[in-house]
């Protein structure tokens, strides 16, 4: 396997509050590969966002990486000073985010910003960089990019500015691209689009992506491997297919079938009771521990009382106790994988 | 009620108010003027208004501490014998009566039009704050004299003393409703357009009752911080007038009043009949308005 | 109450904003009017029982339609006639009892309950502007048994929405709407701000509320997998019109109008069969300057000179539902089978 092109490697993020510190990501490592698309999943609060915006370092204060360590191409970028950060930002990583529109300075020309961006980080001229800037937005599928390039953020429609934001990610060549929920704001046509291009840009440029969302069918579409998190942690990863056809962590389990699928026949939805338990309120052990419903099937207080590392579990890893190797009776979960 | 003590206590805004070492001087300064005021009758070492007790002969007694001062007389005495903090005191009550009570006054008009305004919307928000354009384009001060000014040609001199109190609270709330009538303007138009409204209308609920029991609770915030504010303007609003003379009458002297008495004699050396309740004036207007200060940044949670 | 199977007809509705600058900034600046035709004239009907689900693009006016039947919006034009009643007609004691028998449920489960209210009032606020329950005692008995319905405790009556989650917020959005015995729920996009998980608590609580009194959702949504889990019959909207409506089965194993085939295939595919997409090419048009004839020509590949003069109305199709297509009339497109 080649090297990875970013590392991370036990990281902790933590939020000072005057009730007590809240660890919003607990303790997570993963990698990626060049060129490839990690998909990173999870409801609401289990600290993906954080994820990103820590590799990034645009992590909002007071949230601070508590520990671990952050890896591009070897190099540790997670304590730089924030000039040098600021360089690698643009230049090695990319970023795209949910809303289009705050992603773009409303007061300038979408062709001044991309030009910006070339020109701060690639030795080139003005010229050129117009130039490529024009190629860019062609290659995200703006139409008539050349006139296009001097408009404002506004004139664009929400599908179109997306797309500006990613020729606005890919301008300096950047080797990885967070990409915080791209396709959220947008309706399902345009949405279906934007995935579509960033695939296939990426595969041109031979970039990787984190790519951060909630929506488990744009990870299916897009993804190589996959992550998901729970409660500032990572239950499970692995490549996507296997994932979604054969997850083997309990929550990826409910999960996969909680998502309703057009042309299922199914009366009920799998259903996970209760909620994401609260950063102030995390449980002891395994986190998903309370909503489980195979805690009895571990012997002991196994669950409760001792927080599951990431194990090998048929093609993927998940953090369960039922998949640990010196555990007498090795029942598998997929057995009862869900319908998907 | 204890359910929410507790949550006052556990809240933002009390944690905010601990952490301020500045706010709680404010505080204490603000209760100790409000308590002094309030509690003037039984307090103060004098009876300003009782004649009996009075001596012109203690007459431009200085302070204490100065030559020639006496003991009794803590802050010295006015022109007429009476001792200056005991009529700080009493005056202090007339002016906070009158700040409260037209602030209260004035926040019940403006609450009661701006809602009005931003929920039912139309020609009648128009109307509404178009006439409160027009009353901004007035300073306040111009107004409570116009009120104060046909008050006294419509009741005649010898009932307008007696009433004055009545024409000043009176004067201060109708120059100053248009503020409350803005803000809750504003939040009322964002609050009607949220879901929770518009439940309450599919079941058909009437809009008074929307507008009372749903919306209102939801706007009470800023209006509280400018209410807290507005006692500090309203507070000198009345001594403005007092000092004008269009005021309370000085039987009832008010902290603007006994400025006003004490300005005669100001460059006649007897400079501490006008200096304390000028003292008093601003140690008052600046509590509050640090109170309202705080309370605003403590309840803004961009601000945070 | 009639005994007919239509619980709830909308006939021909309509409804207009009026988007204008204040007046004398346009005479300043010499613009005309605008006026954004939010529904542009749709029918359609609701069985005692079933599921109407209408789905489409933001700006398509589904929840516009859910708010003109729930009367928040006056129709332009057109009339909502709920059980052989016409709405617009129905005053005092008469609109009050048929308010009773219908409910809504909104999309933000933040904005939706008051921040103020404890959960127990808010839960009665239904019972008491209809004046169903009296008795505080037999009040506070009814809101127990509705949060115990929902999933959720009876002590929670005394909590502030913020002490609960999202999904913990739309059950009380339910049970405050089950607390005056509707018939009729309007779910206007009631699971899209919600977590998959929580979401599938919810549409399971959905499905069984409705098989417990016999409910009848109208079910606002832009998810199609959402609806094609949740609904009886699905209508398609675009641009302020019904496109098509058909049952749901039908729908979405055959879409025959182009805009229901394009939605169909961009559904994020979760099982991984490769399926090839049609290619979507555009957006959704400004509404303030809809395209003329059928909405959709411009986006539309089997659009021709028809298509852009005449508008074309809903039709009966012979292989079930309805369709606004002049193409599929025509029999010009071949309707294939969804993978």
């Amino acid at each position: 396997m080649t090297t990875p092109l970013l590392q991370v490697k036990n990281l902790r993020i933590e939020f000072p509050t005057r009730r007590g510190t809240l660890v919003a990501v607990d303790d997570i490592s993963f990698d990626i590969a060049p060129g490839e698309v990690l998909g990173v999943v999870g409801e609401s609060g289990a600290g993906k966002s954080l994820t990103g915006a820590a590799v990034i370092g645009l992590l909002e204060p007071p949230g601070r990486i508590a520990s671990g360590e952050i890896l591009l191409n070897g190099r540790r970028i997670d304590n730089l000073p924030f000039e040098e950060m600021r360089k690698i930002r643009g230049r090695e990583i990319g970023a795209i985010f949910q809303d289009p529109l705050t992603s773009l300075n409303p007061l300038y020309t979408v062709g001044r910003q991309i030009t910006e961006t070339i020109e701060t980080h690639l030795n080139v001229s003005k010229a050129e960089a117009r130039e490529r800037a024009i190629k860019l937005l062609m290659e995200t599928g703006i139409p008539a990019a050349e006139k296009r390039i001097d408009h404002y953020p506004h004139q664009f429609s929400g599908g179109m500015r997306q797309r500006v934001v990613i020729s606005l990610a890919l301008a300096a060549q950047p080797k990885l691209i967070i990409a915080d929920e791209p396709t959220t704001a947008l309706d399902v046509s345009i949405q279906a689009q934007i995935i579509t291009l960033l695939k296939k840009l990426c595969r041109d440029h031979g970039t990787s992506i984190m790519l951060v969302t909630h929506d488990m069918g744009v990870i299916a579409e897009t993804a190589d491997r996959v992550a998901v998190m729970y409660a500032g942690r990572i239950a499970e990863i692995g490549p996507v297919s296997e994932v979604i056809h054969h997850p083997q962590h309990p929550y990826t389990v409910g999960l996969m079938g909680a998502i309703p699928n057009v042309g299922d026949d199914v009366e009920r939805l799998t259903q996970i009771d209760g909620a994401m338990p609260r950063l102030t309120a995390i449980p002891s052990g395994c986190a998903f521990n309370p909503r489980c419903t195979r805690v009895s099937d571990v012997p002991g207080d196994r669950c409760t009382t001792e927080r599951p590392s990431l194990l090998p579990a048929g093609k993927t890893q998940a953090a369960c106790w039922l998949h640990d190797k010196n555990r007498t009776s090795a029942a598998g979960v997929s057995k009862e994988t869900s319908h998907v | 009620m204890q359910d929410t003590m507790k949550r006052f206590f556990d809240g933002d805004v009390w944690w905010s108010f601990k952490r301020n070492p500045l706010v709680i001087a404010a505080a204490i300064t603000a209760l100790i003027c409000v308590l002094g005021a309030a509690f003037a009758p039984w307090l103060a070492p004098h009876n300003p208004f009782d004649l009996k007790t009075i001596n012109l002969l203690d007459a431009f007694t200085p302070p204490s501490w100065v030559a020639n001062g006496k003991s009794q007389f803590l802050l010295g005495t006015d022109d007429q014998g009476r001792d200056v903090l005991s009529t700080i005191m009493h005056g202090s009550r007339i002016t906070l009566l009158v700040g409260i009570c037209a602030v209260m006054l004035s926040m019940m008009i403006g609450i009661t039009l701006g809602l009005i305004s931003g929920y039912i919307g139309g020609k009648l928000d128009a109307f509404i704050m178009r006439v409160a354009d027009i009353q901004l384009s007035f300073p306040a001060i111009l107004i409570a004299l116009l009120i104060d000014g046909v008050a006294r040609v419509v009741v005649g001199k010898e009932y307008h003393d007696q009433i004055a109190v009545y024409v000043l609270i009176f004067a201060i709330a109708a120059s100053g409703w248009v503020q409350y009538a803005r803000t809750v303007r504003g939040s009322t138009l964002v609050e009607r357009n949220k879901e929770y409204v518009q439940a309450a209308r599919v079941i058909g609920r009437s809009p008074l009752a929307i507008m009372f029991s749903h919306v209102l609770p939801n706007v009470t915030g800023p209006v509280l911080v400018l209410a807290t504010l507005h006692v500090g303007t309203a507070i000198l609003t009345e001594a403005t007038l007092s000092f004008l003379g269009v005021g309370v009458p000085p039987t009832q002297p008010s902290l603007g009043t006994l400025i006003r008495i004490g300005n005669d004699f100001l460059f006649s050396g007897e400079w501490w009949i006008t200096v304390f309740p000028g003292i008093a004036l601003v140690v008052l207007v600046l509590s509050i308005n640090l109170l309202g200060d705080w309370l605003r940044d403590a309840l803004n949670p961009k601000l945070r | 109450m009639s005994d007919s199977k239509i619980l709830l007809e909308v006939r021909d509705v309509a409804r207009e904003f009026d988007v204008s600058k204040p007046w004398l900034s346009r005479v300043i600046e010499g613009q005309p009017e605008q006026i954004l035709k939010a529904v542009d004239g749709i029918s359609f009907t609701i069985n005692r029982g079933e599921t109407l689900s209408l789905v489409g693009e933001s700006g398509c006016g589904k929840s516009t339609v859910a708010r003109v039947i729930c009367g928040l919006y006056k129709p332009s034009r057109g009339e909502v006639i709920f059980d052989g009643v016409d709405m617009a007609k129905a005053y005092g004691a008469e609109l009050q009892n048929l308010r009773k028998r219908f409910q809504m449920i909104f999309q933000d489960p933040y904005a939706s309950l008051n921040p103020r209210w404890r959960v127990g009032k808010i839960v009665a606020e239904p019972i008491l502007s209809h004046n169903l329950i009296a008795d505080p005692a037999a009040l506070k008995k009814r809101v127990d048994e509705l949060l115990t319905q929902v999933g959720l405790s009876p002590l929670d009556a005394e909590k502030f929405p913020h002490e609960f989650s999202g999904g913990q917020r739309q059950r009380i959005s339910i049970a405050r709407a089950l607390s005056s015995n509707p018939e009729f729920l309007v779910c206007d996009e009631p699971t899209s701000a919600l977590d998959v998980s929580v979401q599938a608590q919810i549409l399971n609580l959905m499905k069984d509320l409705q098989r417990e009194f016999g409910l009848t959702y109208l079910f606002i949504s832009h998810n199609l997998a959402v609806v094609s889990h949740i609904s009886t019959r699905v209508g398609v909207m675009y641009l302020g019109r019904l496109v098509e409506v058909a049952e749901t089965k039908r729908i979405f194993q055959r879409p025959m109008h182009p805009y229901t085939q394009m939605l169909q295939s961009a559904i994020p595919d979760l099982k991984m069969t490769g399926k090839q997409r049609t290619p979507v090419a555009g957006e959704v048009p400004n509404p303030l300057d809809p395209p003329t004839g059928c909405a959709f020509h411009p986006r539309c590949p089997h659009a021709f000179e028809r298509c852009k003069v005449e508008r074309p109305i809903l039709i009966e199709h012979p292989d079930g539902g309805q369709v606004a297509c002049h193409a599929v009339e025509e029999k010009r497109i071949s309707i294939r089978l969804a993978a």
